[in-house]
Parts: C-alpha cells; sequence; structure tokens
C-alpha cells in the first residue's frame, strides 16, 4: 500500500535547495494541487530569476524560464495566446517585488487570469545573502551589515497589503510553510488560487512566507522558529483580498 | 495587379502583419510609431486577436516572449528610447532561441533625442541588441510597400530560423503615405514542436530556456546558434543595386536616405557621372556580395547614413577598405538632401575637389 508518494507533477530531478530550504514544501503543495485539479497537460509554470530559477526542471508540466522579474507579464502573454491554458509564475521576493515591482503591480490590476506563488523569505538567497525589498528592519545581511535602516534605505515592502489597495485582483492570502498546521493553509490557498484560475476569475497570488537558513546564519530549526517570532508579526497570515467571498456575503 | 490602397508606413506594418497570421500584439506608445499600437487596438478586437498595451516596454517585450514560448507568430513596436529598453527581452529571446517581430522605428537620439527621423541604432540593431554573442535578422525597408513586404518577410524568417527578426525603419518611412498592395500568399507557419503548449500528458515536458549553467553546454549552444547565422549570412541577404553597371561611384545606402540618393544618383547621371547606388535591404546579414565587386570597380564608395557613421563599418569590411569610404550624413532628425549627396558624388568624381 502506498501511503506516501511524490506528486506527478513532479520531475525525479533532484532538487538543488539547500537543507532547510522551504522551496521544496512550496514545490510539493504546487505540484500537489496540479494532481488534485488535474491541469498538469494544460499548466504552462514560468520560473523566476532567484534560488527557484531551476524549478523548470523539477515541475512535469511545460515551463518556461523568465527574466529577473519579468514573469507576470511572460505569463500574460502565454495566458492571452492560450486563454484555456493554466499559467502560473513562481517567484522570490527580489523578483517579484523589487525589479518586476511594475510587471507584478500591473498584472494585478490588469486582472489577469494568472496564478502567483510568492516566495518571501526576506532575503536575496541565489546571489548570497543580500538585502530584500521584504528585508525586515533591524535585518543584517550581505548589504545591510549593521542591519537593515530604516533612515538608510525604507521600509519592507507588504505586497499583499499594498496590492489589496487595487481594484483588479480577485485574490490574495499570505501563509507560511513553517509548520504543519501552516503548511495545511498554505496548501489550501494554492489550491485556491488555481482553482479561481480554473474557473477563469482572475489574478490570484498567494504569498508565502519561507525560511532561508543558510543566508538568515541560522538551523533549519531556528530558521523555522524565527518565522513565527519575527517575520509573521511583521507580515500577518491571512486573506488580503477575495473578491468572489466578499461578493457572496453581501 | 491586386488593389492598391493608400497608408501610412506604420499602419503598413500593421495589416502586413495581421496578413501574416500575427494575431498578438503589444506596444507601449512612443512617437513616431504610435499608429501601428493604434492600428492594432482598431484591428485586433474585430478579428479575434489581442491588443494589449503594456506598463512598459521592457513588459511588452515580456509579454512577446510568452506568447513566442507558445508557438503563435507575435510583435512588438517600438522608437529607440524604447526599443534600448526591450534590448533585455531581446537578448532573452535569442538565448531562448525564441522566434518574434520587432520594429523600430527610429528617431534621433541619444538619450531622449528627438522625433524627426533617424539611424542611429544601427550598431544596435546589427551588433546585437543586447548582452551576449547574438545576431537579430534587420531588415530596413525604403517605401511603404517595403514596410509591408518586410514585415511579412520578417515572420517568415523568424519561424524559420527561431530568432528573432527587427524591422529597422525610421520616422519617415513610418509616417509617409503612399499606395501599397497587401496582396499576400501566406505559407503556413513552420510545426513548432518546441513550444509550451501543455503536455497534453502526451509528450515530456518543454522547457523554453536560456540558462546554462555549464560553461560546456553553454559554448556548444552558441556555436551552434553561430552555425544558424552562418547559414543566414550564406543565404539571406538582400539587396537592390542601382545603376552599377558601369559606375565608377558607388553610394550606399538604406532606407529614406537611399530614396535620396537615387535622386541625386539620376542628376549626377545627367551630368555624365558614373554613379550607382547598392542598396542593402538586410542589415544583417550585410550584404558583402555587391561591395567585393563594387571595390574591384569603383573608385570611390560613399555611404550616406542619417548618423555620424555606423553601416560607413560593415561597408569597409564588405569592400576589404580597397577603395575609400567617406561619409555623407546628416544627423539628429535631419536628412540629407539630393544636394548633399549629389555634392558628394561630385567631389568623389573630381578626386576629392569640388
Amino acid at each position: 500500500m502506498v501511503v506516501f508518494d511524490k506528486p506527478h507533477a513532479l520531475t525525479d530531478v533532484p532538487m538543488h535547495y539547500c537543507p532547510g530550504c522551504t522551496h521544496g514544501i512550496v514545490h510539493r503543495l504546487v505540484a500537489e494541487v496540479i494532481d488534485e485539479l488535474g491541469i498538469e497537460g494544460k499548466t504552462i509554470g514560468v520560473a523566476p530569476v532567484g534560488c527557484s530559477v531551476m524549478c523548470y526542471d523539477y515541475f512535469n508540466c511545460d515551463m518556461i524560464e523568465a527574466a529577473h522579474g519579468r514573469a507576470p507579464a511572460v505569463a500574460t502573454g502565454v495566458k492571452r495566446a492560450q486563454p484555456d491554458s493554466i499559467v502560473f509564475t513562481y517567484q522570490g521576493d527580489g523578483d517579484l517585488a523589487s525589479i518586476g515591482m511594475a510587471e507584478t503591480v500591473h498584472s494585478a490590476a490588469r486582472n489577469e487570469n494568472i496564478t502567483i506563488i510568492f516566495i518571501n523569505n526576506a532575503i536575496y538567497g541565489m546571489t548570497g545573502g543580500q538585502m530584500a525589498p521584504t528585508s525586515l528592519p533591524g535585518q543584517v545581511t550581505q548589504t545591510s551589515p549593521y542591519g537593515r535602516d530604516v533612515n538608510l534605505c525604507g521600509y519592507p515592502v507588504k505586497v499583499c497589503e499594498m496590492l489589496s489597495q487595487l481594484d483588479g485582483p480577485e485574490y490574495l492570502e499570505r501563509v507560511a510553510v513553517n509548520n504543519v498546521k501552516n503548511v495545511k493553509a498554505a496548501k489550501k490557498a494554492i489550491k485556491k488560487a488555481f482553482q479561481n484560475q480554473v474557473e477563469g476569475k482572475g489574478f490570484s497570488l498567494v504569498e508565502v512566507i519561507s525560511s532561508c537558513p543558510t543566508n538568515w546564519g541560522l538551523t533549519p530549526k531556528k530558521a523555522l522558529e524565527w518565522i513565527d517570532e519575527k517575520m509573521i508579526p511583521y507580515y500577518p497570515l491571512g486573506v488580503y483580498k477575495d473578491r468572489t467571498a466578499k461578493e457572496e456575503n453581501k | 495587379m491586386a488593389d492598391k490602397v493608400l497608408m501610412k508606413g506604420n499602419e503598413a506594418i500593421a495589416e502586413a502583419a495581421i496578413k501574416a497570421g500575427c494575431m498578438h500584439y503589444f506596444g507601449y506608445p512612443i512617437t513616431p510609431q504610435t499608429e501601428i499600437a493604434a492600428y492594432m487596438a482598431k484591428r485586433m478586437p474585430k478579428i479575434g486577436g489581442v491588443f494589449l498595451q503594456a506598463e512598459s516596454e521592457i513588459a511588452a517585450i515580456n509579454m512577446v516572449y510568452g506568447v513566442a514560448s507558445t508557438g503563435h507568430r507575435v510583435m512588438t513596436s517600438s522608437s529607440s528610447p524604447g526599443v534600448s529598453l526591450k534590448s533585455e527581452g531581446l537578448s532573452y529571446l535569442a538565448g531562448a532561441d525564441l522566434p518574434s517581430l520587432i520594429v523600430n522605428v527610429q528617431r534621433g537620439g541619444p538619450g531622449l533625442g528627438g522625433i524627426q527621423p533617424s539611424q542611429s541604432d544601427y550598431y544596435q540593431a546589427t551588433k546585437g541588441g543586447g548582452h551576449g554573442d547574438f545576431h537579430m535578422i534587420v531588415l530596413a525597408p525604403a517605401s511603404v510597400q517595403e514596410m509591408a513586404d518586410l514585415t511579412v518577410k520578417g515572420f517568415e524568417l523568424a519561424d524559420k530560423y527561431r530568432m528573432t527578426s527587427m524591422i529597422l525603419a525610421d520616422g519617415t518611412m513610418g509616417q509617409m503615405m503612399e499606395p501599397v498592395s497587401l496582396d499576400y500568399d501566406i505559407a503556413p507557419a513552420p510545426e513548432k514542436p518546441w513550444a509550451t503548449t501543455g503536455t497534453k500528458m502526451e509528450r515530456e515536458h518543454n522547457i523554453v530556456n536560456s540558462l546554462f549553467l555549464s560553461p560546456e553546454k553553454l559554448e556548444q549552444i552558441n556555436f551552434e546558434r553561430f552555425e544558424k547565422y552562418k547559414a543566414i549570412e550564406e543565404n539571406e541577404a538582400m539587396y537592390e543595386e542601382y545603376m552599377m553597371e558601369d559606375a565608377e561611384i558607388c553610394v550606399c545606402a538604406f532606407g529614406i536616405a537611399a530614396r535620396v540618393a537615387k535622386n541625386a544618383i539620376n542628376e549626377a547621371r545627367k551630368q555624365g557621372i558614373k554613379v550607382g547606388l547598392i542598396r542593402p535591404i538586410t542589415l544583417w546579414p550585410f550584404p558583402s556580395a555587391p561591395f567585393k565587386k563594387a571595390a574591384a570597380q569603383v573608385k570611390e564608395i560613399i555611404s550616406v547614413e542619417l548618423s555620424m557613421g555606423q553601416m560607413i563599418d560593415d561597408i569597409k569590411l564588405a569592400s576589404e577598405c580597397k577603395v575609400p569610404v567617406t561619409l555623407c550624413n546628416r544627423v539628429g532628425g535631419m536628412i540629407p538632401s539630393p544636394e548633399q549627396v549629389l555634392e558628394a558624388i561630385v567631389k568623389a568624381n573630381n578626386g576629392g575637389a569640388l
């Protein structure tokens, strides 16, 4: 009897992520959702630049590697050319909230019928731990060695809060993957974000508070605790926008 | 003969693109090419196509990248400063071997420059147009009819070689009106088994990608891409020769400069000066053959350009510097007059004296 299996939507390619990195968890959640919705054959994923750049090797659906920050524009092109496809992007905080902010905001404003999985781990991982647009005030990184000084480099960007001010997007939720309860909630949100697209509801973004033990300088366990202690207080979990639910409650 | 309609160059490009099966257009307003976007905005919704005004040139070229990944014909258009913004995307399109059509209706530069015609993006278009080793097929129309014809040709070449074709026009070509025939027999686009259209659970997943972390692999891919470029250089160079049979002086010009040059050549012929024109139609691949021939025949080649002299380098290479190559130019949105070109021809005929 099989009690635990790899989702079909994941390939057999070994992932390159560091020990304790939560990318693997989020990849698996996305793949489980693709399996459960039976959409792998018509799904096209768009990979970012950053630690998850090579996720094109890990998902079994067709994949496109985009330039840094441009995944929502690439996804827009794919979705407009093939409206029956299911199109998702998988992006980190530097990609989505810094260099690609314009593409993020405008795809949301247009209510593009795409799904965005946004990994917020408050750091640039691939380049070795520099300050991200989501790095916390006081957070020590390679490019904020004395801690992020908000007088010098401003405040972190709260993506869900900001996008929730737009009329465009359908669904915005922030989740975390640092314990079993949160992982289950994250799965539910990711599934909804894909289901929304299947139903033609529009732009759905799930921000996933994730850990980066390597660049945070913490053990994997401590990194998960740091999410509870530091990240979630600054980035509260929850639904920031759900147009359909709001309309149904009227 | 097919019926002709009076159209602006920019509109001719747009309608020819639709005729060629391009149902997806992404753009951002910039003078002097905005008529293309306006035309597409009007036409696309009527024929089930996609027109989308992007938030930036960068977003527009990446929307092109997305559509190109699915194998559909797709285009964007802009003018010089906007093409600079697109150069990141041009490099990624090249790195992922994606076909697309890009239009640059050039204006004076650098920087914000001006809005009048220019040819000063020649280097940018023919020497790469972004980071990394790559080329685009660069097509230079000299009439509204060619704006249309080369658009169709551009799509065909882009699909044939899996790369970007660029229409390198200028503000004059974009804005001027001429009669044009848009009666095309369009061949069906080739199969694109590499496209990311969804696996339908019937095949391995396709990956559109320009990242190759293994230097051995990346080197091999570059080598293979340049084998393709070599074949293009051998097979796709296009040019027009005008009165070159007995020419002792050769004028070289493309686009609007070639129109001016022809007037000057006609006038010089009346004065008994044996002068002809080589008009490159593809700027990359640059047509070397007529220049090799001309170098053994003429005493001087005059490059007429709306730039500080960019194509002149390619002429020197193609003619192997066997004869003097001189520049006759205006820049910043100015266009050489036939009189100015005639003066250069007379000077060349007199061995440097007027």
